[in-house]
């Protein structure tokens, strides 16, 4: 009696090759990274053609490494929020070939189309959802000499391409010919274009304090180490930041605001009727908008590629052997840096997702026009007199610059031990229930 | 500890003798000693009955707990029962107030109609609970409730002919071609038939 | 896009209160199930919108017909416990138990007293399980996915202790004529006691994650407002009827089993701004209905402690005729389930087997009033009345 309400369980660890599949993994992705470090340098010796083709080749290869591991990740902290594992099983460790079984269950799928479904209409929509979001890495820096196409206008260029995401996500509302596909369009659309507006102004801000649109160059303004960063200069930088963020949740469509994708209500909004590969794409550049938003705070706000010690320090190793400039790129400036960044805003987004509930479609629209959009104006024009009355070395300045970047430190901190304390506890804190019953792997 | 004998407030022939005095021939029969007290009024007289025990203040009678069909074969009879129930709410008001509502009188009111002609008046306005009891009661046992205001099927299909919960309904054989032999298994020819 | 389709504009099935043919066009016509993820099963709830804004909303119900009354004229008492299970399947115990009761009631059975208090013990954990479930459903549909699972992690612990009661975790068959079928194993009253210490803290703890949450609060407080007068008139009963401000509980006010032996309060709907409710909250509205399930859980496990403690040993199960005989007469029996007032006739026969076995789903009366309530109201507020309302399609069907 006493035995059958005891709690079962054995866990078993795969052995041979399965033990140390993620960890070799793991060595052949950060050795391709630490390996292409090395063509940058012959780059300028390439002829146009090539130079483009490869960074296009880059370019996608990064957004599909980046999408099939962020949908694994997705899934592991989805999980270990809500007192579960999470995958287990495919590949060994942790699951780790989920999102590659994954992907090729959906690539061999049957193509479904809809009777009555507009078929131009219901192929293209899928294509404009996703070419902008790989289209915009092209101007998108991962350090300074890391970028496909060094753009006068990059942020413009990259914010037009955020915003062309929308028409792909209506065409497919509208395509499939299914009334609660259209209500998804619609609130999107209501929703992504509003919150375009306090975007702009929040981004307004650091674009008046570098003077320039070229992303390169904004990201190179913060070399000076961690008060250097721009979100640190004044409390209406810091603002922007905040603003910053939670615009682009709205325009990623991510909780508190993925109405559009509402399934509890809408059962899967605008991409209800797409299955398949089709809907891959649609899942792809939702990953991909998630990492350019949270790369482009990175660059915008946080220190962009550098890392929190003064790239004055290592400025000798920059010219030095292989290996000094690769540990010059792993301790001051890199890329390396920019998508710990970016992948550190993603798992902001997952957190949120799978913490908060659902703003209703109303109050979205209430938050953005008469909350955030006063508040980003209000800010912007601060900031403006800030940056006329005061310079840029006087007193002021620099206590503003104190206070904000204490109350930095002090959030990251925060966030990062809070992490820690979680990764530590883990066990305890998913609950007995799952390290009892776990099934045997 | 039965529900009649903690109802405090009115019993069953308490009731029945307010109802007598106010309508001449409404109370046909009491019933108040069985494990399901409550009395039997006549059908046409119902629906005053039922605003009497509704509006009165002495009865109150303000929850219709269920209308239940009940088909009395072989005598050529439907029964259709009502059970009432009076919630009172606490002595003092104003304020949250800590007491509980109290029952102040349960009753059952029964309804004799004939199986052939089973009408009865709709009770769906005193009490709005009444508008899904009578339309189940009509989707499954065929009576009628005069004056209900949207009365179709509830839980059968729209199409379906007639009430399954008679003694005497006969299964169907088929049901837009799916063949269903009422106790044995479905032949297989007639399952692979498309419509 | 094709056009409305005829068949639903009117001439087969008009709606409410308009002429067939006279139903204008120009609103959208959305048909939200039989299977959507948040209408809680098979339901079928036909809007007429403009727009975001629902001007009507008729319920369809009967995708889960499956004809228990018409069989509990044909198997005998016994056999038909069972059926009750399938009823409002998320706290069967209670449905097994209205039964039992009715039955007992008609034949003149009376049950010992440990059998009593077997009995309250695994209703109340079932209310538990059941609420559990409401809770993270409703998490669900407001899209909070996380108190989902914690309310599932939870529930867990209460279906291993059914299974080792009775072999099953979902439907029991367990609280049959006359008793229990079984009796408790050993090892059960502890495990319980621990699960209860375990619980109790966590119920705060889910306050704090989504009842007090500012997204939460704004989605429900104020939405699907229904008056005391309205839930009365329209039978609602349970947490529904509790959360309009109506202090009505059967297990106090028309007491039955052993129920009056325990202390426990009945939790309503008070306005915003008492206590630790938000400002926004209005009796009678989605938040107070669903605030009442997380103070109701507490409730039964206070209820649980007391039964731990006057629990008796002796028999689990009267002494039952294998062929039970129904005398004639009839027996209408409510007892309180997780979602209202779950009522029993039973009509005997004088024979093995009853002559009409009618069921009041308490869901079947609180989905009625959704047409009421859902007037003008966005489509979102439409998810969240529904949820708040905790509809089990398993008793609203039969």
């Amino acid at each position: 009696m006493a035995a059958c309400l005891s709690p079962v369980g054995a866990v078993r660890v795969g052995t041979g090759v399965q033990k140390f599949a993620f960890p070799i993994f793991l060595i052949l992705l950060l050795a391709s990274i630490a390996l292409a470090w090395a063509p940058a340098l012959l780059w300028p010796n390439k002829p146009l053609l090539v130079r483009d083709v490869l960074a296009v080749v880059g370019v996608v290869a990064f957004v599909s490494l980046f999408a099939m591991f962020a949908i694994w990740w997705e899934r592991k902290v989805a999980a270990r929020i809500q007192s579960r594992l999470g995958p287990m099983r495919v590949g060994g460790w942790h699951g780790w070939a989920q999102s590659l079984a994954d992907g090729l269950k959906l690539f061999q799928k049957e193509d479904i189309f809809l009777a009555g479904a507009d078929r131009p209409l219901y192929r293209l929509a899928a294509y404009i959802a996703f070419v902008p979001a790989l289209c915009l890495f092209l101007a998108l820096p991962f350090s300074t000499a890391w970028i496909a196409r060094d753009l006068d206008v990059g942020l413009i260029f990259i914010l037009a391409l955020l915003g062309l995401g929308v028409l792909g996500v209506l065409l497919a509302g509208w395509a499939s010919n299914n009334k609660w596909s259209i209500y998804g369009a619609m609130r999107e659309a209501c929703q992504m274009i509003s919150y375009e507006i306090p975007l702009g102004f929040a981004l307004l801000v650091p674009i008046l304090t570098a003077g320039t649109l070229r992303l390169t160059a904004i990201g190179d303004l913060q070399d000076a180490g961690f008060p250097s960063w721009l979100a640190f200069h004044n409390p209406f930088l810091l603002i922007a930041a905040v603003l910053f963020f939670v615009a682009t949740l709205a325009s990623c469509k991510r909780a508190p605001f993925d109405l559009p994708e509402a399934e509890s209500e809408l059962v899967a909004g605008y991409h209800t009727e797409y299955s398949g590969f089709r809907w891959a794409l649609f899942f792809f550049a939702e990953y991909a908008e998630m990492f350019a938003a949270g790369a482009l705070a990175a660059i915008l706000f946080f220190g962009a590629w550098h890392s929190p010690l003064p790239a004055e320090w290592g400025r000798t190793w920059r010219s030095g052997p292989l290996w000094q400039q690769a540990l010059h790129g792993v301790l001051f400036s890199g890329p390396l840096w920019l998508i710990g960044k970016g992948l550190f805003f993603v798992y902001v987004q997952m957190w949120l997702r799978w913490t908060l509930p659902r703003i209703r479609l109303d109050q979205v629209m209430y938050a953005c026009v008469q909350v955030m959009l006063p508040l980003a104006m209000l800010n912007l024009l601060a900031h403006a007199v800030w940056q006329w009355l005061v310079p840029a070395d006087s007193l002021l300045a620099q206590i503003a610059n104190g206070v904000c970047t204490a109350i930095g430190a002090v959030t990251i901190v925060a966030i990062l031990a809070t992490i820690a304390y979680g990764l530590f506890h883990r066990r305890r804190l998913v609950g007995t229930l799952v390290v009892d019953h776990r099934p045997g792997a | 500890m039965t529900a009649a004998e903690h109802a405090v407030g009115l019993s069953v022939q308490e009731i029945a003798s307010l109802l007598q005095a106010r309508f001449a021939d409404a109370v046909l029969e009491v019933d108040a000693d069985s494990k399901h007290p409550g009395i039997r009024v006549a059908p046409e007289l119902w629906h005053d009955v039922a605003l009497f025990l509704r509006d009165d203040p002495r009865l109150r009678m303000n929850l219709l707990r269920c209308i239940s069909a009940v088909d009395l074969h072989p005598q050529p009879y439907i029964e259709v029962i009502y059970d009432l129930l009076s919630m009172r709410p606490p002595a003092s008001s104003g304020g949250p107030s800590r007491d509980l509502w109290s029952c102040a009188g349960l009753i059952a009111v029964r309804v004799r109609l004939p199986r052939d002609r089973a009408h009865v008046r709709s009770v769906a306005d005193v009490w709005p609970t009444a508008n899904w009891h009578e339309r189940e009661a009509f989707d499954l046992m065929g009576v009628t409730f005069d004056g209900h205001p949207d009365l179709r099927r509830i839980l059968c299909p729209d199409d379906w002919v007639g009430h399954p919960l008679r003694k005497d309904y006969v299964f169907p054989t088929e049901y837009h071609g799916i063949p269903a032999a009422a106790g044995g298994v479905t032949d297989g020819a007639g399952a692979s038939e498309d419509h | 896009m094709t056009d409305i389709d005829p068949q639903i504009t009117g001439e087969t099935m008009p709606a409410p209160g308009v002429a067939p043919g006279t139903l204008h066009t120009e609103d959208l016509l959305v048909n939200m199930g039989p299977q959507h993820p948040s209408t809680h099963g098979v339901l079928r709830l036909l809007l007429r919108t403009d727009g975001e804004l629902v001007v009507e909303a008729t319920p369809h119900i009967g995708y889960l017909h499956r004809c228990a009354e018409k069989i509990g004229e044909n198997v005998t008492p016994v056999q038909f416990v069972p059926m009750t299970d399938r009823l409002d399947y998320l706290a069967a115990m209670n449905n097994n138990h209205g039964y039992s009761l009715a039955v007992e009631k008609l034949c003149g059975i009376e049950v010992p007293e440990r059998a009593r208090y077997i009995r309250v013990i695994m209703c109340e954990l079932n209310r538990i399980a059941s609420h559990l479930v409401s809770f993270g459903s409703y998490g669900l549909d407001m899209g909070a996915f996380t108190p989902f699972l914690y309310a599932f992690r939870e529930r867990e612990y209460i279906v291993d202790l059914f299974e080792a009661t009775c072999g099953a975790r979902l439907t029991y068959n367990y609280l049959t004529i006359g008793g229990a079928a079984a009796d408790l194993p050993a090892g059960f009253l502890d495990r319980l006691a621990w699960f209860l210490d375990y619980f109790e803290p966590k119920i705060d703890e889910y306050n704090r994650l989504l009842s007090y949450n500012y997204i939460f609060v704004k989605r429900t407080a104020g939405v699907g407002v229904i008056s005391a007068a309205d839930a009365i008139a329209y039978g609602l009963t349970g947490p529904c009827l509790r959360g309009s401000g109506v202090r009505w509980d059967l297990r106090r006010c028309v007491p039955y089993e052993i129920y009056d032996r325990f202390e426990f309060d009945i939790p309503i709907g008070v306005p915003g701004g008492t206590d630790d409710i938000p400002p926004e909250v209005v009796v009678g509205d989605s938040w107070s209905r669903y605030y009442v399930r997380m103070l109701e859980m507490k409730q039964s496990v206070r209820i649980l402690r007391q039964c731990l403690r006057q629990i008796p040993d002796g028999e689990y199960r009267a002494k039952v005729p294998r062929v039970l005989k129904l005398p004639a007469g009839e027996v209408y029996l409510e007892v309180e389930g997780a979602r209202g007032q779950l009522g029993f006739l039973v009509v005997g026969d004088n024979g093995p087997i009853p002559r009409r076995v009618k069921v009041r789903g308490p869901s079947f009366c609180n989905l009625s009033i959704i047409p009421h309530v859902c007037r003008r109201v966005l489509l979102a507020d439409v998810a969240a009345i529904l949820g708040s309302i905790d509809v089990v399609m398993g008793e609203v069907d039969r």
